[in-house]
């Protein structure tokens, strides 16, 4: 059966990194030959790993130091110097985040001249500062006013700015950058250098001159930024926030002629509830449909809908193509074939490897084959007229509000999607309507698109449009049931969260071709035999692993079909999920989604009725059918790294 | 008071090149580094770092690669000690990083030149290429089998924070020039993650005197936890600026006397990073133990405001501070602000409390040695010269 192979390319969503790797390297050679060491903090003394930092230390005790520049998911940095304590000895204060214990120390986390040093860092960050909280899209979660409220910070002491002094850059359909709001603690610059491989930002000039700028200087939208948000979510700050639409999606819903659509992706569902007070991994779907029904949406349906449809559509492209490469031997077809539903994704590949995209599947996204369908088939069936159809894409992204910007996205005359919105901006939707989410009464999603399968539902976390796919392929092909391949219809091997996966399917018989797909093959007999071999990766800078390989033509080149996400932990990780992210929440929301999975009683794609019926109905050429691949599908554009 | 000379009759005009590679190479690495720890030799570049504690950790440190770098950045305000070896003494440098790769084991050497040296480079290169052909450089140097260094020079792009030498080395692999995180330090994680020895100018060319000359004949001179002879760049107001070669353990009185400078209100040892010395304490010794100092001297005449004094420093530090971190690279433009009320008299005595807690704390928190040292100017003009500051008014 399916063979798990896990990939040597490494394992990691932390992309190599100039401090830690540093660190990490001369480490683990040295904790081979050392025993742990002996600290003392604040009077209590534990052995930690030869090499563990401070904090690890300090967090093992309960012992809270606070910190700023360190995130859990980025290298260390050393910056902002709000962790400093006291070693027994020295001379210095040092940072506890980047403190590697080497030999027994005694540190104090709290002496007078700790305290008085932090003190002085956090004035002297708020001196430096220029926003008010109450206008701020942080207010109340922002770790810098959490900073000054922990050290009771009761007047400004090295002063205030009174004037900004940047301008707001607002060039980005996903992102704005406020710089007056930023800390330079440059979790940023490491989140798209480090963790993405991106490389949009650095700091530029030197002293209190430095800044977090892009290349030259340029405005966000012409530099080659993906969109993907993890910059925002692992920002302290309010500096940068993702370009929200809520009034104008307010203006759509106070206005009577309009008739206003929502459709939900999976991953704001099982995340939302942090936003208002919810442990990580409690998925809330039901009563957030109450709550949008309360706020005025007109409908509310399932985006997993449009994510059966795209599994139809992306596999018998994918199916097509196999079929030409091995019973036709045409060598000019592109395999593998690269999964298209991730915009930032998309993006990545038109900057970096624009000569690889015809390998990326043509079939637009959900949020967009979702937008299409209400436009044209939904609007027929109700005899709407398209331009008074307001689309909303609850997302848990930033890069679907670039996507949905997208020029080429409008086949049926009108916006696929109008507006994208991101999980947190709909908390704020909700919270500014009064409504208390938590004690909303549950309910379900709309006719006729609400009915949707788990294949779906787990397209919002790494592997699952491969888990998807897979269980459809199969059984369209083999005939099979899923349930009789796998347990509870699971594909295990390409769950999980290692940055870069690989997994192989041996067809050893195959059925009769079901009719949905007859149009399109005779027979399945020349799969007969044939090993399917996947590919799953997460995070850009796992993305790029994979297209290097594929580029000396290792492994990945020979395989089938690959998905691709933008972002660490798949789409539950995105650009608009709740901050604050950490592998630990990620993974927390990873079990949200497949707990729902298991509890829809339709759990493949092409069984979903609702999608039997728009076939039958509308795009009656079936799918990749003329209709489908006007409305369903879409081209790309070779970006390139270098921008005019 | 023995020995001052000036530039053209230094210590470095008498030592032969080769004679103390020779000696080193006749010996073992162990050797050298015994000779190099009775001499009792301190890294010139200011810290004063026992030089033969760092080669022998480098030395001890795992890794098949190892690189010995020498630091010539010479950005210190005031100092200008290092561009008159590299000019006249060259072939020293070099020797004495070759005797630092036979103790520790290195195969390759760099230059760290800093930009404004770029016209002293094809000098440096045709030092190197004699050197080359005299074996002195390359395989199998003198002879010794096995033995096996090469010198490469590369520029710095002129930011005074890559003299620091973690800057130094991420400035070598091609990054933004910023001070790394340590530990880890360089002797074990250096450049491209090799263990590392970087090394001011200065003390390459003392170890080849001390190799030629003898352990015995460096610490005869200075104190006892000073030894040697030390290069000093002498400017500011004084009839006889320049290039000097002292003792450690000079009296700041006796240097004056030397410099021409008697008149002085105050000296700052040790650069814009140094201490600003006043009158009352010319007596107080320049050496490790008491006035540590990279070599710079500048001496401020009785008619010197203060005040611009330590704007000026400031102004350096705020132009040169690499910005990564938040005491640095937000405090010390508060302690310019300060100097500033101070100059319009409107600094009140419990702000420049404050000011100079601040400044305790940026010695404390700031992550390199530049931030530790930016206030250090300020905190003793306003210690040593209250009268002068204090009670301004505006204009
Ligand atoms: C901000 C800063 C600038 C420095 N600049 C120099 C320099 O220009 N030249 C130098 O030799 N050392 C400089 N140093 C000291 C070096 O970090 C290092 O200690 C020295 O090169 C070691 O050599 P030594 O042991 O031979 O003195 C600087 C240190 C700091 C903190
Ligand atoms: S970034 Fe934080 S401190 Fe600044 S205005 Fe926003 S909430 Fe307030
Ligand atoms: S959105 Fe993504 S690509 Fe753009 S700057 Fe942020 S991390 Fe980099
Ligand atoms: S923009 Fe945000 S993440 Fe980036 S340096 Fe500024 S405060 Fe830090
Ligand atoms: S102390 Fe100044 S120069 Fe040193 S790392 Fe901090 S900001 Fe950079
Ligand atoms: S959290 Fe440690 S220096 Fe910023």
């Amino acid at each position: 059966m399916l063979e798990d192979i896990r990939s040597e390319l490494g394992d990691t969503t932390r992309a190599p990194a100039s401090q830690r790797t540093r660190t990490a390297e001369v480490l683990k050679r040295a904790r081979e030959s050392h025993k742990p060491v002996e600290v003392t903090i604040d009077g209590n003394t534990i052995e930690v790993p030869f090499g563990a930092t401070i904090l690890d230390a300090a967090q093992q005790l309960g012992i809270r130091i606070p910190t700023l520049c360190y995130h859990e998911d980025l290298c260390l940095a050393g910056v902002c110097r709000v962790c400093v304590v006291e070693i027994e000895g020295q001379r210095t204060l040092q940072a506890a985040c980047s403190y590697p214990i080497t030999v027994p120390i005694k540190v104090q986390t709290h002496s007078p001249k700790v305290r008085r040093a932090r003190r002085h860092i956090i004035d002297l960050l708020l001196g430096s500062h220029y926003g008010e909280c109450y206008t701020c899209s942080r207010n109340n979660y922002c770790e810098l006013q959490r900073l000054a409220a922990e050290y009771g910070v009761d007047c400004f002491r090295f002063g205030h700015l009174s004037e900004p002094r940047f301008e707001i850059d607002q060039s980005s359909h996903a992102l704005v950058r406020d710089m007056n709001k930023c800390v330079l603690c440059r979790r940023c610059i490491r989140t798209c250098i480090d963790l993405q491989e991106v490389g949009v930002l650095e700091a530029i000039g030197r002293g209190n001159r430095t800044k977090i700028a892009t290349f030259m200087d340029k405005p966000l939208a012409e530099v080659i930024c993906i969109n993907c948000g993890q910059c925002i979510n692992r920002c302290p700050t309010g500096a940068l926030r993702a370009n929200d639409p809520t009034d104008e999606v307010w203006q759509a819903i106070d206005n009577p002629k309009k008739h206003v659509v929502i459709q939900t992706a999976p991953s704001p569902r099982a995340a939302i509830g942090e936003c208002f007070g919810l442990e990580p991994g409690h998925a809330v779907t039901f009563e957030m449909n109450t709550a949008l029904r309360r706020c005025g949406f007109d409908r509310i349906f399932d985006t997993n809908f449009a994510a059966d449809l795209t599994i139809i559509e992306e596999g018998a492209e994918l199916l097509m193509r196999l079929k030409r490469a091995l019973v036709d031997k045409d060598e000019s077809v592109a395999l593998p074939q690269f999964t298209s539903c991730s915009p930032g994704w998309v993006k990545y590949i038109e900057h970096f490897y624009p000569e690889y995209l015809d390998h990326v599947s043509s079939a637009k996204s959900p949020q967009q084959m979702f937008g299409a369908v209400i436009k044209t088939y939904y609007a027929q069936l109700n005899g709407l007229d398209p331009k008074d159809i307001v689309t909303v894409a609850l997302m848990p992204c930033s890069a679907k509000k670039f996507e949905c910007n997208r020029p080429e996205m409008c086949a049926s005359g009108h916006k696929d999607i109008d507006f994208g919105l991101t999980t947190r901006e709909l908390a704020k939707m909700i919270r500014e309507a009064g409504i208390d989410l938590l004690g909303m009464p549950k309910s379900d999603f709309d006719d006729p698109f609400g009915t949707a399968t788990g294949s779906g539902v787990i397209f919002g976390t790494t592997g699952g449009v491969m888990e998807a796919a897979i269980r459809t392929v199969v059984e369209l092909v083999t005939g099979h049931k899923g349930e009789d391949l796998f347990e509870h219809a699971e594909v295990i091997p390409v769950r999980g969260f290692e940055g870069v996966r690989y997994a192989e399917l041996p067809i050893a018989d195959v059925g009769p071709v079901p009719e949905l797909v007859a149009h399109l093959f005779d027979d399945w007999d020349w799969l007969k035999g044939v090993t399917l071999k996947m590919g799953v990766c997460h995070g850009t800078a796992n993305a790029k692993k994979v297209m290097e390989d594929i580029k000396s033509g290792g492994k990945f080149s020979q395989c089938h079909f690959i998905e691709f996400m933008a972002c660490p932990g798949g789409c539950l990780g995105g650009g608009g999920q709740p901050g604050p992210t950490s592998p630990e929440i990620r993974a927390a929301r990873a079990k949200a989604i497949y707990a729902e999975d298991r509890a829809y009683t339709v759990r493949k794609s092409h069984e979903n009725p609702a999608i039997v019926q728009l076939y039958k109905q509308f795009l009656t050429d079936g799918p990749c059918g003329q209709k489908s691949h006007h409305l369903l599908h879409t081209h790309y554009m070779a970006r390139g790294k270098y921008i005019e | 008071m023995t020995h001052a000379m000036k530039t053209g009759s230094l210590t470095f005009d008498t030592v032969e090149s080769g004679t103390g590679l020779d000696a080193a190479l006749a010996g073992t690495g162990a050797e050298v580094l015994r000779t190099i720890k009775s001499s009792g030799l301190r890294g010139r570049g200011g810290a004063g770092f026992p030089t033969s504690l760092k080669w022998k950790l480098a030395a001890e440190a795992e890794g098949d690669r190892k690189y010995v770098v020498c630091n010539a950045d010479e950005g210190e305000p005031g100092t200008f000690k290092d561009r008159v070896i590299l000019a006249d003494h060259a072939d020293l440098i070099f020797e004495g990083m070759t005797i630092a790769a036979w103790v520790i084991g290195a195969r390759y050497g760099i230059v760290y030149l800093r930009a404004e040296y770029t016209y002293l480079r094809p000098h440096l290169e045709a030092v190197l290429a004699r050197q080359r052909e005299q074996k002195l450089l390359g395989e199998n140097i003198s002879g010794k089998k096995g033995f096996s260094f090469d010198i490469q020079i590369r520029m710095g792009a002129g930011s005074y924070v890559c003299g620091e030498e973690t800057a130094l080395i991420e400035s070598l692999e091609g990054q933004r020039g910023e001070p790394r995180n340590r530990p880890p330090v360089p002797i074990d994680t250096g450049y491209l993650d090799h263990p590392t020895i970087v090394n001011n100018v200065e003390t390459f060319a003392w170890v080849v005197c001390i190799m030629a000359k003898g352990a015995k004949w460096f610490s005869s001179f200075g104190t006892e936890k000073s030894t040697g002879h030390k290069l000093f760049s002498v400017s500011g107001d004084c009839d006889r600026p320049g290039v000097y070669e002292f003792p450690l353990g000079i009296s700041v009185a006796e240097l004056l006397d030397e410099v021409g400078g008697q008149e002085a209100k105050a000296v700052q040892v040790g650069g814009a990073a140094g201490l600003c010395v006043p009158e009352s304490q010319f007596d107080r010794t320049i050496a490790y133990e008491d006035i540590p100092t990279g070599g710079s001297i500048i001496v401020f005449g009785p008619d010197r405001d203060m005040l611009d004094v330590a704007e000026n420093f400031l102004e350096f530090f705020i132009d040169e501070s690499c910005g990564q971190c938040t005491p640095c690279r937000e405090g010390v433009p508060k302690l310019l602000e300060g100097v500033n009320m101070l100059k319009r008299g409107e600094c009140s005595m419990a702000y420049l409390e404050e000011l100079c807690s601040l400044g305790e704390t940026l010695q404390l928190a700031s992550k390199c040695g530049l931030g530790q040292m930016a206030p250090n100017a300020f905190l003793s003009i306003v210690e040593h010269f209250q009268d002068e500051i204090l009670g301004r008014t505006a204009g």
